[in-house]
């Protein structure tokens, strides 16, 4: 259960660090308040997932286009298409210019980074089973998306050295707006 | 006018005009009073008045009336084979607050079934001490609670093309507006101890996608929630219980639901969605990315798209307007397609990034109109016409269309989207 008990203690003492501002609808304390338990990066390894553009982050392993080919066909080709066109999920190769009427977004035409694709196969993918891959084939998956957009040879070995070396066609097609 | 005329005005007007909603329950039931009676010249007494009642909670979780039982959110028609989102009956809410079974959804791997005693938040990255906090740790902090509005930055989107949706809540329904509670994150990040080089955070949930999206600390240290109740209850399910982040004016997919770790960088993570996805693609090619606060943007609500009007005389005209930018100062309605604008009233308190109800009457002379409102805030920023929108970014941009909704009122009082 979840119950919003505040022991006096910590009114007490939020009350006496803290600062209240007349006029204000709330208060904020000017420091730690004791709430919470440390906790190490090495505890927390199987949560973080994150990969940097890049490659921070990037685990262990590797895979080709060759072996990625075996499991998209079996994890994949039935919502993306065998060849990666597309089906009742998205589009993942191919796709041409963007400055048309009806420009197609796909991990080939549009993805500026390339290590966005292992991030989010990783986490997210497969659909039916997300967070179920190894880490050899999520880089395998990864090398077969990027050679079947004619990016990688089928031979390339992506691994944490590797993938963050691999520059997407439109990697310069974006304007940072922060606003 | 007197207010003797105005309430008899008014009387006559929900008698014999308002069946709008066509039976979805739009304003008013319009069915007159009298016609309960044998003799329709006297009122008889109703059989309800004649018994006891139901018993008290009954149900112990009170439902709205059996008679609103339409009043509910819908999917797009036709519902596509990974559903993306639920959209909220804009046209049937009174008011500010969204009730919070009406609050729109989008997930991005539908909704985790999440035991609140097991959640856990992380903060770690470039911080001097990395935590984890539990539930019952998170409500022990100080809390606030602020009314803001939620929208997808995909609401609307369709329409940029051609007109697709028919009502406000097919086409504006990605939006809603709720009393959140929950700690500033600049509270629980003091736990923590920011390091000076933290410039971005990444915020991750624990559903099936670990949807993430990179927040400037800015943000972060500014006015971001962490949200653990909604309209007074702990946050339903599809909003992200036990947990969420909430940014206030940010497109809806930034504020993390079911967030279970956030992670303080230098630099932003380029997740898939906010490069694949919510970024705008211009006529160049080019896409703008980090678009993070919504435009100022309106819609009329009442009347609108499939609602009709039963005679002419005397309507409210009401919406909702927004800004993610800044206070609504004002809103303008047009009934003559935009030639010329008259302000409307705007319901009090106007909160920062809150909905605004904006009210406006209007005499209905039985001929064709044209229905729209635009919003104005405080930055000085006036919503467009999708004309100027369309000219300005072109058609592909998809996300944060904040163009002016049009709706049109025929002869026979039908109204259709005037897009």
């Amino acid at each position: 259960m979840v119950a919003n008990r505040i022991p006096l203690k910590v009114i007490y003492s939020v009350l006496v660090i803290g600062s209240i501002t007349a006029c204000s609808s709330s208060y904020h304390s000017n420091g730690p308040v004791g709430i919470g338990k440390p906790i190490s990066e090495n505890q927390i390894r199987l949560w973080n997932i994150d990969i940097g553009p890049n490659g921070e982050g990037l685990p262990a392993g590797s895979g080709t286009a060759i072996t990625g080919e075996v499991l998209f066909q079996q994890q994949c080709a039935s919502c993306h298409g065998d060849k990666g066109q597309g089906s009742i999920a998205n589009r993942l190769v191919g796709g041409g210019a963007l400055n048309t009427n009806s420009p197609v977004k796909t991990v080939g035409s549009f993805w500026p980074y390339s290590t966005t694709i292992f991030d989010y196969t990783r986490r997210a993918m497969p659909h039916n089973a997300p967070q179920s891959l190894t880490n050899d084939q999520v880089y395998a998956a990864t090398a077969y998306i990027l050679y079947l957009n004619k990016i990688i040879s089928q031979d390339a070995v992506m691994d944490a050295k590797t993938l963050p070396l691999v520059r997407m066609p439109n990697r310069d097609g974006f304007i940072p707006i922060e606003r | 006018m007197s207010d003797k005329k105005e309430v008899s005005q008014r009387r006559k007007f929900l008698q014999k005009s308002l069946t709008v909603g066509g039976g979805i329950g739009g304003i008013l039931a319009s069915k007159n009073a009298l016609s309960q009676t044998n003799d329709s010249n006297f009122l008889a007494i109703d059989p309800w008045t004649k018994v006891q009642g139901s018993t008290f909670i009954n149900p112990p979780y009170g439902l709205p009336s059996k008679y609103e039982k339409n009043v509910v959110r819908v999917l797009p028609s036709p519902p596509p084979t990974f559903l993306t989102g639920s959209r909220t009956p804009l046209q049937n809410l009174h008011g500010i607050i969204t009730p919070n079974g009406l609050v729109f959804e989008r997930h991005h791997a539908g909704i985790p079934d999440i035991n609140p005693d097991e959640h856990r938040l992380v903060i770690h990255g470039l911080v001097d001490r990395p935590m984890i906090f539990t539930m019952e740790d998170i409500v022990r902090f100080p809390s606030e609670s602020r009314v803001y509005f939620l929208e997808c930055s995909g609401n609307s989107a369709a329409e940029l093309k051609k007109a697709t949706g028919k009502t406000a809540q097919e086409i504006h329904g990605l939006l809603s507006c709720c009393e959140w509670t929950g700690v500033r994150l600049s509270t629980i990040l003091q736990e923590c101890g920011v390091q000076p080089s933290a410039k971005w955070a990444l915020a991750e949930g624990a559903d099936g996608a670990a949807m993430t999206r990179s927040i400037p600390m800015s943000k972060m240290m500014d006015d971001a929630l962490l949200v653990y109740a909604q309209n007074g209850e702990m946050l339903r399910a599809e909003q992200g219980y036990p947990l969420r982040l909430f940014l206030p004016g940010y497109e809806g997919n930034m504020s993390i639901k079911w967030l279970r770790r956030i992670k303080l960088g230098t630099e932003p993570w380029q997740t898939r969605e906010e490069t694949s996805a919510y970024t705008d693609l211009l006529p160049t090619g080019k896409a703008e990315q980090f678009t993070f606060a919504m435009d100022v943007k309106s819609v009329i609500t009442q009347p609108s798209g499939m609602m009709k009007l039963k005679s002419k005389g005397f309507y409210e005209v009401s919406g909702f307007a927004w800004s993610g930018k800044g206070m609504i100062k004002r809103v303008e309605v047009s009934t003559d397609g935009g030639t010329s604008w008259a302000q409307a009233v705007l319901q009090e308190p106007v909160m920062d990034k809150s909905l605004v109800r904006f009210r406006f009457p209007w005499m209905w002379d039985g001929a064709p109109a044209m229905l729209m409102s635009r919003a104005i805030d405080s930055s000085g920023a006036v919503q467009p016409s999708m004309g100027s929108l369309l000219k300005e970014k072109g058609t592909n941009f998809f996300y944060h269309n904040n163009a002016i909704q049009p709706w049109h009122v025929a002869a026979n009082g039908e109204i259709t989207n005037g897009r």
